[in-house]
């Protein structure tokens, strides 16, 4: 054995111009991966596909005839679309109530006293539901009290201080504003004291059980009211409804609208405003035939029906939600998961990761600029689609004289972004869990069972409605909480539950679950791509 | 940076099996070294330690003095080829090189040269999935060639070459070395190495057995043997067998006589009139050569454990 001296040949030095080393040049050359298998193209540009096919026409809407009132002919076309007012803060709202009340101008006060609230179910009888017969039934919501309102035009500005039937007092305003007051029912024996101030754009509610000791209830604002507004005395009883839930979801159930009959007295205006005449308006329209007031001595009696507060969808509802138009998103998102795994256990595969850590062996690198292209082409991709869904959706809803309930744009923003942005977020811990298996199939069944599964078992019925939550709170599938376009309201009993429309975490903190699960999932990526040997 | 690959004391366990058990040499610039033993041997777990993909259990390997990960823009400093089959079917050859020079800021008229040099061109567009061996093996050598580096690093890269195509890798292995480069070949098969490499590192059982030039092993393998030509095949045995020599018969007119100088041959066959046609030095092939040099190791061979 013999070890020679280096032979006399100078070390080769190449012509070539160093090259770059940093991030940038990772993610260029991941870039050019992708964008080089055409199956990986075909994969993304399907994604844009089935979540716009189902957002646009999945969601089964077909115009049907309408019975727009009691006794009225079936009718089809325009005058099936729901006429929904909108508050002042852009939301679709219910503003139906009885008003006992008068103009008012400039700052003042009204007080009264609530003695009694009772409700009474409505039951649509006859060949087409055109009567109503009433039989007793609580209605917890049913509210009376004083109300200072823009004007009468569903929809309008107000604020108001009231007794409701299982909620005890309440301040409300605007339609979603709600505050609470003293608590239990009013009475004969237990009166409820009520008093609204008006001061500028500023109304005051102030509450008290026997007239002599006042507590504020809440102060809200009412930015630029007219120094004349209508202000009295209301009533109002959301529809009520029965429901069973059937073993293994499906619900049973039947309703209709509902009356209150609320008797109030030591009415007085005082601080600048004297009281008149009173006038009774069924604003939004009358829904049952007996609602009115009158006024005996000091003591009015006023019945009313209907609610002032925000709509919200529910269960059975014609009206759709924009979020409605996402529900491709799931099975966009299945494509996504499949494209993102390969991505990376193709390499695995092939053992072409050996020439990826061998170009750049900072591996932890490599993996942060997979994600990045994964995640940004998965986001311009899915806000293609999304946008395309919604916007065509929508058009598509609108074309067959359906209702859409109207956000704000920053809502629509983040309902669209949200969804290409779950889809980015998720392809990126799909090319965690790929790392980590290194296994195309096995990484694609876990990605689809912690993200597609819950979102089907939640929002399908196929779970019960606790469960149903509690999957949506603890699995990356609570993201599509970003989707969620109408808050879930207390002021206003509806069936809350992923199947209707509602998640149990806030849009972002959904999101944020699903991010928690991405950071950890990748993190753990990275350890083992920097341990293994490749 | 000095264009060499050092790699001393490497041990690597894979659960029961030794794979590397202290493996040490060194890769010179400006020749060819082959790195050659019998698969299983530890030739691609040592070239996988050196481009830092796997970590040995103890020892380090070297490239210009600086492990593997600590090179900036890598393959500027080392090309390697380990698995020609590492490539993404649906891919094109071209778009292989792309991602890899874009991963390294190099700039795209590189690839051109590459595919050029390696004779892709007609081949680049297509995908990879449907190239032969051999073409995969040329798109393996255009990628190590990417960078420029002046270390080179091929795991059997004759393996599916046609005649022809062994041929021209011989040529251009020298050509790269005669450049001023390290080119660090392996191969289970000796004769792949004839005429291409000037050095030879022969390992057996995860270490070095031999760390040899191939001249020097040559000449130490032919030893002072001599060719004889003779139609009288038996009478000279004797003749020869009687003057001390060790004599054996390799084919139906030619010994190979061990133990005489060629002239003493002559003279002892003209004494006898013993007739024969030609006496010459006798030269080893380079596979006599490591048949000999790995007699004792391939006796392990049942105990090697291939990965």
């Amino acid at each position: 054995m013999t070890t020679p001296g280096a032979p006399a040949v100078a070390p080769y030095q190449s012509p070539e111009p160093a090259g770059r080393d940093g991030f940038a040049q990772l993610v260029h050359a991941e870039w050019t991966k992708l964008r080089t298998v055409r199956g990986w193209l075909i994969g993304l540009f399907l994604v844009i596909v089935v979540t716009d096919l189902l957002g646009i026409f999945g969601g089964g809407f077909s115009n049907v005839a309408c019975i727009t009132g009691p006794g009225a002919r079936p009718q089809t076309g325009a005058a099936c679309t729901p006429q929904v007012p909108t508050g002042p803060g852009g939301e679709a709202v219910q503003d139906t109530y009885y008003l006992a009340g008068q103009a008012l101008a400039g700052n003042g006060t009204l007080t009264a006293r609530v003695t009694s609230l009772a409700t009474e179910h409505g039951l649509p009888s006859g060949p087409q539901g055109q009567n109503i017969t009433l039989q007793p039934g609580a209605v917890a919501w049913a509210k009376s009290g004083i109300i200072i309102t823009a004007s009468t035009r569903p929809g309008a500005a107000y604020a108001a201080v009231m007794v409701s039937q299982s909620h005890g007092v309440r301040m409300q305003h605007d339609y979603t504003g709600d505050t609470a007051g003293l608590t239990g029912a009013a009475s004969a024996a237990s009166p409820r004291w009520l008093r609204l101030t008006r001061a500028g754009d500023t109304v005051t509610g102030y509450d008290s059980a026997d007239g002599v000791h006042w507590a504020t209830v809440g102060t809200v604002r009412l930015p630029g009211l007219a120094a004349t507004v209508r202000a009295g005395l209301f009533a109002a009883a959301p529809d009520w409804e029965q429901s069973t839930t059937n073993v293994g979801g499906g619900e049973n159930g039947q309703g209709g609208p509902s009356l209150a009959t609320a008797t109030l007295d030591q009415v007085s205006a005082s601080g600048g405003w004297t009281t008149g005449r009173w006038q009774g308006t069924a604003v939004g329209g009358p829904d049952l035939s007996q609602v009115g007031y009158q006024q005996a001595g000091g003591r009015f009696t006023v019945r009313g029906s209907g609610d002032i507060a925000p709509m919200v969808p529910g269960p059975g509802g014609r009206e759709q939600t924009i979020e409605q138009h996402l529900i491709g998103v799931f099975a966009g998102l299945i494509v996504v998961i499949m494209v993102a795994v390969l991505f990376i256990t193709v390499e695995y595969r092939r053992g072409l990761i050996r020439t990826t850590l061998t170009a750049s062996p900072r591996r932890g690198r490599v993996l942060a600029a997979k994600a990045v292209v994964i995640g940004s082409v998965t986001f311009v991709a899915g806000l293609i689609a999304a946008v395309i869904a919604v916007i065509g959706g929508v058009a598509v809803v609108h074309s067959q004289f359906g209702y859409v309930y109207p956000v704000t744009g920053l809502t629509w923003v983040r309902v669209v972004a949200g969804s290409a942005l779950l889809l980015a977020v998720a392809a990126v811990l799909a090319v965690a869990v790929g790392t980590i298996l290194r296994r195309t199939a096995a990484a694609v069944t876990v990605g689809v069972v912690v993200l597609v599964l819950p979102y089907i078992l939640g929002v399908a019925a196929i779970l019960p409605g606790g469960a149903a939550q509690w999957v949506l709170r603890i699995t990356p599938a609570a993201a599509f909480a970003i989707q969620q376009s109408i808050p879930a309201y207390p002021q206003v009993d509806n069936v809350y539950l992923p199947t209707t429309g509602y998640y149990p975490l806030a849009p972002w903190a959904g999101f944020a679950v699903l991010c928690g699960w991405t950071a950890l999932a990748f993190g753990l990526a990275v350890v083992l791509i920097r341990r293994r040997d490749a | 940076m000095e264009a060499t690959v050092e790699v001393g004391g490497l041990r690597k366990r894979f659960g029961p099996a030794l794979a590397l058990d202290g493996m040490t040499f060194v890769v010179q610039p400006g020749q060819v070294t082959g790195f050659v033993g019998p698969n299983g041997a530890g030739k691609s777990t040592t070239m996988r330690v050196i481009l830092g993909l796997d970590a040995p259990d103890q020892g380090q390997a070297l490239i210009g003095g600086r492990p593997y990960a600590s090179l900036r823009h890598p393959l500027s400093h080392v090309g390697a080829l380990l698995d020609a089959a590492a490539l993404q079917p649906s891919r094109s050859a071209r778009h292989h090189l792309l991602w890899l020079a874009h991963s390294q800021g190099l700039r795209a008229r590189r690839v051109d040269e590459v595919i050029g040099l390696t004779g892709l061109a007609s081949a680049a567009t297509r995908k990879a999935g449907g190239y032969s061996l051999g073409m995969r093996q040329r798109l393996g050598i255009a990628a190590a060639l990417l960078g420029d580096p002046p270390v080179l690093m091929l795991d059997e890269p004759f393996n599916g070459l046609d005649p022809e195509g062994i041929v021209w890798m011989r040529g251009f292995l020298r050509a790269l070395a005669a450049e001023g480069r390290a080119v660090l070949v392996s191969s289970h098969l000796m004769s792949e190495l004839q005429d291409a490499a000037d050095h030879l590192v022969v390992v057996g059982r995860g270490k070095v057995v031999a760390d040899t030039s191939v001249t020097d092993l040559i000449a130490s393998a032919s030893g002072d043997r001599v060719a004889l030509r003779t139609e009288a095949r038996s009478g000279a045995m004797t003749v020869l067998a009687n003057a001390g020599a060790t004599v054996a018969a390799t084919g139906p007119d030619t010994l190979t006589v061990t133990g005489l100088p060629s002239q003493k041959i002559v003279t002892l066959l003209g004494e006898s009139g013993v007739p024969f046609s030609e006496v010459s030095a006798h030269r080893a092939t380079l596979e006599e050569a490591y048949m000999e040099l790995t007699r004792d190791v391939t006796e392990f061979r049942g105990a090697e454990v291939a990965r």
